[in-house]
């Protein structure tokens, strides 16, 4: 119990920031109290990975895990309440450096699609991880931001106004 | 906590997921115009603007009204304005990604800490 508590305050303590950088990039950071070998397992192992990237309140689990990574490697996420239509997201992997960076391509969007660059770097056994959402226009970050979160929601509402 | 997607912001993120649409918006932000003109400027039939404008009509994106036999289109610009708040719910999924993150980082550093207990006896 006293394990969870400790976790829980090492979790209050670190703090999630969101910052459009420029007109197509948006970075996130996140300081996490271990080292970056450790981050960087809990990113690269499907099993772990798993736990952690579909948030819980959205109440959609995992039905697909495929992560081939390393450099030209092939990802394919799949999740939803109905495994006949799951929802997709899908790339590769342009460049993975062990323990420090992982970039991927967001190929579900088409040629919108965000190339996603992740640092892990170490400091006194702390890691600061950051996370690069590179678009290749500011349009295509302003649509691509809606899919990321609302997707299941607002394709199936996107749906509904056209047939109507 | 992250609090499920609200319908109006969906309906706004896939009303924008739509270059046409987007155009449209961007033209409207210029100046008010009938479907007609729309569907000049777009090269397109007045049934698929229509359709079109009625997704950012729902979406709350646009209003219409008509005068005559005219129906004039109006970008909703508060309304637009609102959905810059994407920036907090993009901050709200990834910070509970992390806390979950968090949760299995610190699991796997309890482990080694036992595992490397283990190796030593």
């Amino acid at each position: 119990m006293d394990a969870i508590k400790e976790s829980e305050a090492a979790t209050a303590k670190n703090r999630t920031t969101v910052e459009q950088t420029s007109e197509r990039e948006i970075v996130v950071t996140r300081t996490f109290d271990a080292p970056a070998r450790l981050v960087f397992e809990a990113w690269t192992q499907p099993e772990l990975f798993k736990r952690w990237w579909v948030p819980r309140s959205i109440g959609m689990s995992l039905l697909a895990c495929e992560m081939d990574v390393r450099p030209g490697g092939k990802y394919r996420l799949a999740f939803g309440n109905d495994p006949a239509k799951p929802l997709e997201f899908f790339g590769k992997y342009l460049d993975v450096v062990p323990n420090a960076r992982i970039v991927w391509t967001n190929d579900e969007g088409g040629e919108g699609g965000a190339v996603t660059t992740v640092t892990f770097q170490e400091m006194g056994g702390k890691t600061l991880l950051v996370v690069r959402d590179l678009y290749p226009s500011k349009e295509a970050l302003v649509a691509g931001h809606g899919a990321e979160e609302g997707m299941p929601e607002a394709l199936d509402q996107l749906d509904e106004l056209l047939r109507r | 906590m992250v609090k499920h997607a609200s319908p109006r912001l969906d309906a706004s993120f896939a009303a924008l997921s739509d270059v046409t649409r987007r155009g449209v918006l961007e033209q409207l932000g210029r100046a008010d115009a009938s479907i007609t003109d729309l569907a000049g400027k777009f090269d397109m039939t007045l049934a698929g603007m229509m359709k079109h404008v009625g997704v950012l009509e729902q979406a709350g994106l646009v209003t219409t009204e008509k005068v005559g036999r005219v129906r004039t289109c109006k970008l909703a610009r508060r309304r637009l304005q609102e959905e810059t708040a994407w920036i907090d719910r993009y901050h709200q999924l990834w910070d509970s990604r992390f806390d979950a993150l968090d949760e299995v980082v610190e699991e796997l550093k309890r482990k080694e800490m036992t595992d490397g207990r283990n190796k030593r006896e």
